[in-house]
Formats: structure tokens, sequence, C-alpha cells
């Protein structure tokens, strides 16, 4: 495939390497990979908003806590292993959200009434 | 579907403005080139502490010490949202920062110039931080997703840099004459730098548009330049202060700014690597990374012991 790298990505780093030997590649030691989620405040559903590497769940809501909350953005958090976390494929997407396409009749603008009516 | 279909189905969604998330297929070009355009981004914030960092034990007061060290708090914050964003990508968190300190992962070239006097933060704050802005504000709407995203939360926070920058240049400004001085001289000498942020001239970059074409950028080097030359001929009357451009004109044609040429010579030799601390900072990155080796295998140890612990009380 034609590969397209334009040389300036962001501002004033170049993109291409100028120097150094490639990053040796080591065996994986990256500590375990958490997705973090935030419940904002008492009332509503914690929500994605990141995720960071720390050696447990401790660990992980410590840093959670250090990285998304500085400014009060929330009141409790989760934390989750990312390789906990499973996911439906963007290639199934058609098998599980087409069939709701063509079921106008579930949402109540469906349904055509009288304007005297009230309370519905 | 055949390659070609699934890039024609690739940029139909990005031309209707819908982001591309982790799992969606992508050419393996706009992987890599997200790769790098992340990861340097992220290489940018952690460098970036380094020169602000020199001042949080020198800052002149309880307070600006508390704002130095949460705007620094902010940046490593800042690293973080990005890498995150990098590695789902699929890279690892380690590979990347082993290709910052073998040199072959690039930063941004500003933070190889020193820091000399409170000033400079001061400077750093409404500049680097203020040209860093309007690259970020750019990127809010990125194509690839996650990077996206961190871009927003970034951006709300980096106001706050911006703004606490320009306050405390004006609390000099109002101050003793030498207090005054020490603030042209930092403007003198970062304005140039923050110009060179933006990167070479559009005429010079020779490759292709497609960051443009699949918006990962979606604004040229030269428009975002001048966008910041225009903001901050106003702001800097409001100092009292002046810019160290003797072309600085008002252009009632082109309705902007007409400014003078950059020194790009000194623009090359500061990306090459020759600039006044460019191996200093990298020096300081292996440093700390080197040190916490043995904070980072402690903590690995102490998890592992006490998942043993818990298997076995679970047995």
């Amino acid at each position: 495939m034609k590969s397209y790298i334009r040389r300036f990505f962001y501002g004033d780093i170049p993109g291409q390497e100028t120097g150094g030997a490639p990053a040796p590649q080591g065996p994986k030691n990256d500590w375990p990979l958490w997705e973090v989620f935030i419940r904002s405040k008492q009332g509503l559903d914690h929500k994605h908003v990141g995720s960071l590497h720390a050696t447990d769940a401790q660990m992980a809501i410590e840093n959670a806590r250090d990285v998304y909350t500085r400014r009060q953005e929330g009141v409790s958090i989760w934390v989750v292993k990312s390789q906990d976390i499973h996911a439906s494929r963007p290639e199934e997407s058609g098998e599980l959200y087409d069939p709701a396409a063509d079921k106008i009749y579930r949402h109540p603008t469906f349904y055509d009434l009288p304007d005297e009516i009230n309370h519905m | 579907m055949s390659v070609h279909d699934l890039e024609k189905h690739f940029q139909d969604t990005i031309d209707a403005e819908i982001k591309i998330e982790p799992l969606d297929w992508m050419p393996d070009a706009y992987r890599k080139t997200n790769i790098r355009q992340i990861s340097q981004h992220a290489h940018s914030e952690i460098v970036g502490m380094l020169p602000e960092g020199n001042w949080i034990s020198r800052a002149p007061s309880l307070k600006r010490k508390a704002i130095l060290l949460a705007k620094v708090q902010d940046e490593a914050g800042h690293g973080l949202y990005l890498y995150s964003a990098c590695e789902t990508l699929g890279t690892s968190r380690e590979e990347t920062i082993n290709d910052l300190h073998s040199g072959r992962a690039k930063y941004s070239s500003i933070f190889n110039y020193p820091t000399l006097t409170w000033a400079d933060i001061g400077t750093v704050g409404w500049l680097v931080d203020g040209a860093a802005i309007m690259n970020q504000v750019m990127l809010t709407r990125t194509s690839y997703g996650p990077y996206a995203r961190a871009m927003v939360r970034i951006c709300k926070e980096e106001s706050f840099h911006q703004r606490q920058g320009f306050e405390s240049l004006l609390v000099l400004s109002k101050g003793s004459e030498a207090q005054r001085t020490m603030c042209q001289d930092a403007i003198n000498r970062w304005w140039w730098p923050a110009l060179m942020m933006f990167g070479p001239r559009d005429s010079e970059s020779t490759n292709s548009d497609q960051s443009m074409k699949w918006k990962i950028k979606r604004k040229t080097n030269d428009e975002l330049r001048q966008q910041f030359v225009d903001m901050c001929v106003e702001q800097v009357k409001l100092l009292g202060m002046t810019l160290p451009d003797p072309n600085l004109k008002w252009n009632e044609e082109t309705k902007h700014y007409d400014f003078g040429e950059i020194d790009w010579n000194e623009f090359w030799q500061v990306v090459k690597g020759n600039g006044p601390c460019n191996l200093e900072r990298l020096q300081a990155r292996k440093k700390a990374w080197e040190e916490g080796a043995w904070v980072r295998e402690a903590a690995a140890a102490h998890a592992a012991k006490k998942q043993k612990r818990a298997d076995a009380n679970a047995a």
C-alpha cells in the first residue's frame, strides 16, 4: 500500500527519525493497563475517561485520582483491567444494529395523536 | 471487502466527520502517522515539565509555587492522556518511552530553550502554551477519536496555563524598572522560538497534504502561525511591552498582521539537536527513568506478592 508520511506532524516536531538507533524492544515490561471510569456526581453513571498502567487495582485507583480528578471531576472511580473488557467488533455492526433501523414504531414520535390530548 | 473498498469506506467515514475508533479498519499509514504524532506530542508534554520544574523551588511566593506545581502536574497528566491514546493504536508504553530516550522520537523544539529568569515562566505560559493551544484546539477535531478526546481534556486545562502566565507577566509589567526590564527581555527571547513552534512554512512542506485529507491536521502551519501573531499583537499591548519584530505591521488588504522572517537556520539547528538544551533535556529524562527503575521493580514485586497471598487465601 502506498505510504503517506507527512514530514511534520505537530508543529516543529520533525516526522522523520533523525538520529539514534531504533529503540531496543525488549520483553514487554509494562504494568497491566487499566481502563478508568469516573462518576462525576452522585446520581450519574460512571463514564469511561481513559486508561493508565498500574501494578494492581489499588494503585490504579490512586493514579486515576491524580490523573483524572485533579479538578473535582469525580466522586467515584472504577478501574477495570483492559484485558477483561470484551468489545463488539465494528465488522458486526450491520447484524447488531441494522435491525433497529426500520422499527420506527418503537419511538413515541411515530404515533400521530390529536393536539387536544394531554398528559401523554 | 478488498483493501480498495476498505480505504474508500475509511475516507468516506472521515469525510462525513465521523471519528475513527481503535477497532475500526484504518490504513497502515494512518495508524503510523497517528502513532508518531501522538507519541511525539506526549513526549513534548513530558519534556515540557523540565524547563518549568527548574523554577518550582525558586518561585517568588507560595502562591506562585503552588500554581507552578499544579501546572507541571497537569503537563504530566497531559503526557499520560496522550500516551494512553497512543496505546489504543497498538504500541506499548515501554517502546514509546524507549524511542524518546534513544533519540529516535522527537519532541517539540521549544523545550530546548533555557528558562533563565522568573519572567521566562510567565512568558512560557503566555506564548508557549498559547501557541500550543492553537494547535491543540485544532486537534480537538482531529479524526482519531481517542486523540480528539485527549485533546478536549487537555484544552480545558491548558487555558489555566496560559492565563496564569499572562497574569504573572501583568504583575511584572506593573512592577519596578528591573521587573519590567526582565519581562521585556523574556518576551524578546521567547517570541521567535514560539513562532517556530508552528513548524516550517507551508511552501517548505514538500509532502502531500495527506494529513489534511485524513483530517488528522485541520489547519496548516502558516494559518495557525498567523492566527497566533494576530492574537499576540493585541495582547502584548495590555502588558505595555513590545514584540521584538520591527516588521510587524497591520495589513489592511489581508486583514492580518505582516511579520518578519523567522531565522530558519536556528530552527533547523535546534530541530537537529544543536539547541541550547537538547542534550540536557534528554539526559534529565533518562536519569529520571533509570533512577525510578527500583521503584517500578519494587511495586511490581509488591503486587505479585499481594496477588499470591490473595490466591492462597482463596484456595
